[in-house]
């Protein structure tokens, strides 16, 4: 039945309503054997029915979705090749942590020193050696989220869903448990599909993601592509920051009108001798506001016609040009190719 | 009067006494516990456990008293032979095995249709879905005499013989009242996630239920079943209506009462009960002591 070469996952124009509410609007995309993919969205875009559409917590309402080549309507969750790691962990709180992550194992009656020996390696892979005896109620949200996830990878899924793990973890320890989850999936090989709301956690660990809004999906490409080439005003504000020109400022920049995205690090604050030529546009204006962010500033500088955001990396030693100071008179230049005409799609 | 468990307040987060308390004789004790009552609460307090508990000790003492036709006090003279004479009534015997069965097969019931009430309104939303609750708790929420000329009404209308089993049925209405409240109130704290991490586990239903349902419903069930056997067992006004010839240990005790002779044997039983209700009790408050249930709670 494994068909090979066959999409890990494959959504064909799937559609979940609950009442008058179109949760999942005509939604089609394939992920691919071994692939990173992170569906990202706002709450309520969609993105989490989906990843329950894939486990089997749901049922298309139309549409059809196939795991590694088989159609999987109608097949209840627990027959179903693959693994959940729930946004609370959803432990079970009168097993152990050994317990917990062998259950898999016990439902499918392996023995018990296997299941045991098993157990351990999990363990060890998610780093808690030594925890098997715990309770949940005593380890840290971080030890939860790891036992969650060796509970989901001891049945060695051929896709695993994860549905915003790290979504209740401070930002040191998010970090941390993306590097680690993103080194999991290169170790096992195995599909992950990755539910977040956080752009940069999808942009830092996606091979591919999908931007889910109202429903639909309104661009799947990798990180970079989606980053730096928008397709949609939606996506240009969702993923990372941007400035988004329309009107009279967009056609002194653009050239014509439309909509554009401009991504604050691609404006560069120039001299008035250099950054001339015709495949640069250019702009005088007024700081208005400097935010120092650490790494980088943030400018507000005030053009004709509006207000451009800058960011721009902090110079070496913290001194800053002398014309770094809120009232002065710049000059900015953008490349054309960093200037992205967007649909006003929703 | 719905068993509505509540979590225990920890003592631990109590604040420490105000620095400079008259009461700094114990600091570990005055720590735990805040600023110590004053002698007026105490007395208070004294009076209350001993208006409860005077009467049972009473009940304890005449099972022990040689004046079988009247209470007085002190009692003329001290004696076991009660015991003997109580242990060897078949109609004592009979009560107190009808009592046994009935409250045991209520409690059966209600364990089995409570909890299914329970996981019925807990998971799902139904057309009537807050009607069937408000119907489940009404046996208990109206007097027992309502529900008692009710179910006589109904069983005498259904042309149904009075026998043990209208008995059964009359108990098993407000027994799973309370499993369903306490079931309930189990599934509302309990993750529904935990289900579908069982099934995307493998587990199909029975397995779930059996694996992860029931562990985390069970300190409820005790508890709740526990109640429901108690409130099966004392049970009168109820029982009263549904009987037929039959006595069950509550209403042999009423009748008992009425007669002139053999006074003390009704002391015995009494003492009986205590002793063996006392058992369960101990039991389920050292059981649910570590869950943050309260076992019993109201009726």
């Amino acid at each position: 039945m494994n068909a090979t070469g066959a999409p890990a996952v494959a959504f064909d124009r799937v559609s979940r309503t609950f009442g008058e509410v179109r949760a999942v609007d005509d939604v089609s995309f394939r992920v691919e054997d071994g692939e990173f993919f992170s569906m990202l969205g706002p709450s309520g875009s969609g993105k989490t029915t989906c990843l329950r559409l894939i486990a089997g917590f749901e049922q298309p309402s139309s549409g059809h979705i196939q795991v590694h080549g088989v159609n999987v309507g109608g097949v209840p969750p627990y027959r179903r090749d693959v693994n959940t790691v729930f946004q609370d962990y959803a432990l079970f709180p009168h097993m152990n942590v050994g317990e917990n992550v062998e259950y898999g194992l016990m439902i499918r009656k392996v023995p018990k020193a296997e299941r045991r020996r098993q157990a351990e390696e999990m363990l060890a892979m998610v780093k808690l050696d030594g925890l098997y005896a715990r309770r949940p109620g005593q380890l840290s949200g971080g030890q939860r989220q790891r036992v969650a996830l060796a509970r989901a990878l001891i049945n060695r899924p051929r896709v695993l869903l994860l549905d915003e793990p790290l979504g209740a973890l401070d930002l040191k320890l998010r970090e941390t448990m993306q590097a680690e989850i993103k080194a999991i999936q290169r170790h096992l090989g195995i599909t992950f599909v990755y539910v977040t709301h956080d752009q940069g956690e999808a942009l830092a660990m996606s091979d591919r993601l999908a931007v889910f809004n109202q429903g639909r999906i309104e661009q799947i490409g990798a990180p970079a592509e989606v980053y730096d080439h928008p397709a949609s005003v939606f996506v240009a504000g969702f993923v990372g920051q941007t400035n988004l020109l329309d009107g009279y400022l967009a056609q002194r920049i653009g050239g014509f009108p439309a909509t554009f995205s401009i991504r604050p690090e691609r404006i560069r604050v120039a001299g008035e001798e250099g950054g001339f030529g015709f495949d640069i546009a250019s702009i005088h204006g007024r700081i208005a506001a400097i935010t120092y962010l650490g790494a980088t500033s943030r400018l507000n500088v005030q053009v004709d016609g509006g207000e451009l955001i800058v960011v721009e990396p902090n110079v070496d030693g913290g001194v800053a040009p002398p014309d770094r100071v809120v009232g002065a008179e710049v000059r900015l230049t953008i490349d054309r190719k960093h200037i992205q005409a967007v649909t006003d799609a929703s | 009067m719905p068993s509505e468990v509540t979590p225990i307040p920890s003592l631990r987060s109590a604040p420490p006494p105000p620095r400079g308390s008259v009461s700094s004789g114990n600091p570990v004790g005055t720590a735990r516990h805040g600023p110590r009552a004053g002698w007026g609460l105490k007395l208070a307090a004294l009076g209350g456990l001993l208006f409860l508990h005077i009467p049972l000790a009473i009940i304890v003492l005449y099972a022990f008293s040689i004046e079988e036709k009247s209470f007085v006090f002190p009692i003329p003279g001290f004696t076991t032979k009660w015991f003997a004479v109580a242990f060897e009534r078949e109609d004592i015997r009979a009560a107190l095995g009808l009592s046994i069965r009935v409250a045991a097969v209520s409690t059966a019931m209600a364990l089995l249709l409570g909890t299914l009430a329970a996981a019925a309104v807990w998971r799902s939303r139904f057309f009537g879905r807050e009607a069937i609750s408000l119907l489940l708790i009404l046996p208990i929420a109206l007097p027992g005499i309502i529900t008692g000329i009710a179910l006589r009404s109904a069983i005498g209308l259904a042309e149904i013989e009075f026998s043990y089993w209208t008995i059964v049925l009359g108990h098993a209405t407000f027994c799973i009242v309370v499993v369903y409240n306490n079931v309930l109130a189990r599934f509302r704290r309990t993750n529904r996630a935990l289900i579908e991490a069982s099934m995307d586990l493998g587990a199909d239903g029975f397995q779930t239920l059996r694996y992860v349902v029931l562990p985390s419903i069970a300190t409820a069930l005790l508890a709740g079943g526990m109640l429901a056997f108690a409130l099966s067992f004392d049970e009168v006004i109820v029982t009263t209506f549904t009987a037929g010839q039959q006595s069950t240990l509550p209403i042999w005790m009423l009748s008992e009462l009425i007669r002139p002779r053999q006074r003390p044997v009704t002391n015995v039983v009494a003492v009986f009960v205590i002793a063996v209700t006392f058992i369960p009790i101990v039991t389920a408050f050292y059981l649910t002591r570590d869950t943050h249930d309260v076992a019993g709670s109201s009726k």
